[in-house]
């Protein structure tokens, strides 16, 4: 050990003096956490006392200024001298550090073992429990939805009124711009994409029957659902999930109101309701970002590319559209409910439950879309 | 003994709705000072200014006679690293676990290597006995657990005036009175300055060496001194009867 270093020498400073049946651990300097670098007190200083059974004793009177970096030492060398079966003596140090001593722990005890990683087939096997029990969940829920949703048309239910009409304007009027700017746009895109090829065979009145044929089938219903999930199926899991955290939910069921009554049914029937005529409205908005477009870049009269327009596409095609909207809605609103409620009750599970509502609501809405495309295909519309 | 935290003529209020006013007091270093009050009568919102959180409407704070509201905000937090606060519900931020929780501070705010903040870290959380949690997080400990665990990342940068809001809410009397053990030796150890918001008497009757009163209805300080001096000597209808845990006068009767 290096010689004690001068009263007025400013780093920690310490070293061991081996006495008969004691050792004492001479402490200098000054040992402050945040200024100074504490050095680590070497594991097996005590080797050569090791099973004999004396003191470890502390001297301190050369230290100048001292905070939890000191202690964070002591506390070291008294666990490395019960390794070393020495008997720990705090009686000379001065009682704010005793007292500080007493709180500590004399061991520290070994870390928790990592439960070790699940085997592939174990994996496999509880993801496809999980999941077939998050299909009976859900199933289960839209029953209750739809049963609920019965009794509150025949006026039996619970649900509150005001709840529905906050949640429907909110779905609705407050939805109109970005759901007309976005329908717009994508209309004003397709007419681009269908004028700069057709006006090649010199069809270019055939972009009205395009830009309205893609509009009412697909991409009114499509967009105006992917922006609904974004804006309201995320806003719905954040709700539902924060709730969870302040025991919202806790005390509904307490109470015995029943969860799909008063929170889920409102958030679906919003959603289901103002779909449909969101849908209508991307669908007149779109096909006139496609007139823009025409009549600016072709020499379309505004009446010619109307009629092009309305003979393009019957009723049926409407109503396709009109169904799928509707199936959306109800989609995404209970999707982003199930998935509020499932989430955990902690500030990040509330952004996770968010993010999780966005994408399973946009990934649902174009795989039902998918399943529309191909049912209709077979079916002939 | 000398006055680190000195509040004068604090008016304390949210735009026009004014919640306290004239407060005046000292707190001394190395003791423990006791905000006091019935429900709703603005204990945390005076807390609030003292960390800088709510700044107050008039009146002057200072800390060791810096002037704590006068200067820029970096002054403020600089300031500010000299307090550990432990907020009601132990406010530990959720996406990181207990261990994370008390080295963020050590990581954002000094020159330690990772090893000496592991060091750190334990010694901090073997003091209020969350060791073994160290790798848990938040969500899965309890809500005394937290509490403490809070306690453990206040003192992270060795602070040496700690501000506790209701430390003793909501816990059961045994993991109270270990708290206030925790809190005198922490106090003792450190030569720490405390000021405390409570309604918990017994835990206030031991540890607390000096306090404020303040009322509800008149939005004012009403008594001043330790809660035990309140307890034995005040006149004050009201204090007496919070400090002694009997009903209001005008309450009893009809």
């Amino acid at each position: 050990m290096s010689p004690l270093p001068d009263a007025h020498v400013d780093i920690p400073h310490w070293e061991l003096q081996n006495n008969t049946g004691s050792v004492t651990v001479v402490l200098s300097g000054t040992w402050l956490a945040r200024t100074a670098d504490i050095p680590r007190f070497p594991d097996d200083s005590f080797l050569q006392r090791r099973g004999d059974s004396g003191t470890l004793e502390f001297n301190t009177q050369a230290v100048q200024s001292w905070d939890t970096g000191l202690i964070a030492f002591i506390w070291e060398v008294t666990r490395a001298a019960k390794d070393a079966g020495l008997h720990t003596s705090l009686e000379q140090l001065p009682a704010p550090m005793r007292k500080l001593m007493e709180l500590l722990p004399d061991t520290i005890a070994s870390p928790a073992p990592v439960a070790p990683r699940p085997k592939l087939l174990e994996t496999i096997g509880s993801g496809s429990i999980n999941g077939l029990a998050e299909i009976g969940t859900v199933t289960e829920l839209t029953v209750e939805v739809i049963k609920n949703g019965c009794l509150t048309l025949v006026g039996r239910g619970r649900m509150r009124g005001v709840d529905l009409l906050n949640d429907t304007v909110d779905a609705g009027p407050s939805a109109l711009l970005i759901v007309g700017v976005v329908n717009l746009l994508v209309g004003a895109i397709l007419a681009f994409v269908g004028a700069s090829q057709l006006q090649k065979f010199a069809a270019g009145i055939y972009v009205a029957a395009l830009v309205g044929i893609a509009t009412v089938r697909e991409m009114a219903a499509v967009m105006t659902a992917i922006i609904m999930a974004g804006r309201t199926g995320g806003a719905y899991a954040a709700r539902i999930s924060t709730m969870q955290g302040n025991e919202e939910i806790d005390a509904l069921r307490v109470f015995g109101i029943p969860v799909s009554t008063y929170l889920i049914l409102p958030s679906v029937l919003s959603l289901t309701i103002t779909m449909p005529f969101l849908y209508l409205y991307g669908c007149v908005i779109g096909m006139f970002g496609g007139f823009l477009v025409a009549t600016a870049m072709l020499d379309l009269t505004p009446a010619g590319y109307f009629h092009a327009t309305i003979s393009a596409f019957g009723v049926g095609q409407f109503l396709f559209g009109f169904v799928k909207s509707i199936v959306f809605g109800a989609f995404i609103g209970l999707t982003s409910c199930r998935i509020g409620l499932k989430a955990g009750r902690s500030a990040s599970d509330v952004g996770i439950a968010a993010t999780r509502a966005v994408v399973v609501g946009i990934v649902g809405v174009i795989l039902i879309d998918a399943i529309f495309a191909v049912v209709a295909n077979a079916v002939g519309i | 003994m000398e006055t680190v935290l000195s509040v004068e003529d604090l008016t304390l209020a949210f735009g026009p709705k004014v919640i306290q006013q004239d407060i005046t007091f000292d707190v001394r270093r190395g003791s423990i000072f006791a905000v006091m009050g019935g429900s709703g009568c603005g204990k945390s919102t005076l807390l609030k200014s003292m960390i800088g959180l709510l700044r107050p409407k008039t009146g002057r704070y200072t800390v060791d006679g810096e002037d704590y509201w006068a200067g820029s905000d970096a002054h403020r937090t600089d300031l500010n690293h000299r307090f550990g606060v432990l907020f009601q519900s132990g406010a530990l931020w959720s996406s990181m676990t207990v261990g994370e929780n008390v080295a963020l501070p050590m990581q954002m705010f000094t020159e330690l290597d990772t090893d000496a903040i592991r060091r750190l870290v334990e010694l901090k959380l073997g003091f209020v006995g969350m060791l073994p949690a160290m790798d848990l997080y938040p969500s899965e400990i309890s809500g005394g657990m937290r509490k403490r665990a809070g306690l453990a990342r206040a003192l992270a940068l060795d602070p040496d005036i700690l501000f506790f809001d209701e430390p003793s809410a909501g816990l059961d009397p045994i993991t109270s009175a270990r708290l206030d053990d925790l809190i005198l030796n922490l106090r003792d150890g450190l030569g720490a300055t405390i000021v405390i918001v409570s309604h918990e008497l017994s835990s206030l009757f031991r540890i607390a060496d000096s306090g404020i009163f303040l009322d509800a209805k008149t939005k004012k300080p009403i008594a001043h001194g330790s809660p035990v001096d309140l307890r034995d000597h005040c006149e004050d209808p009201q204090v007496h009867a919070f400090m002694n845990r009997t009903r209001d006068e005008e309450e009893k009767s009809p």
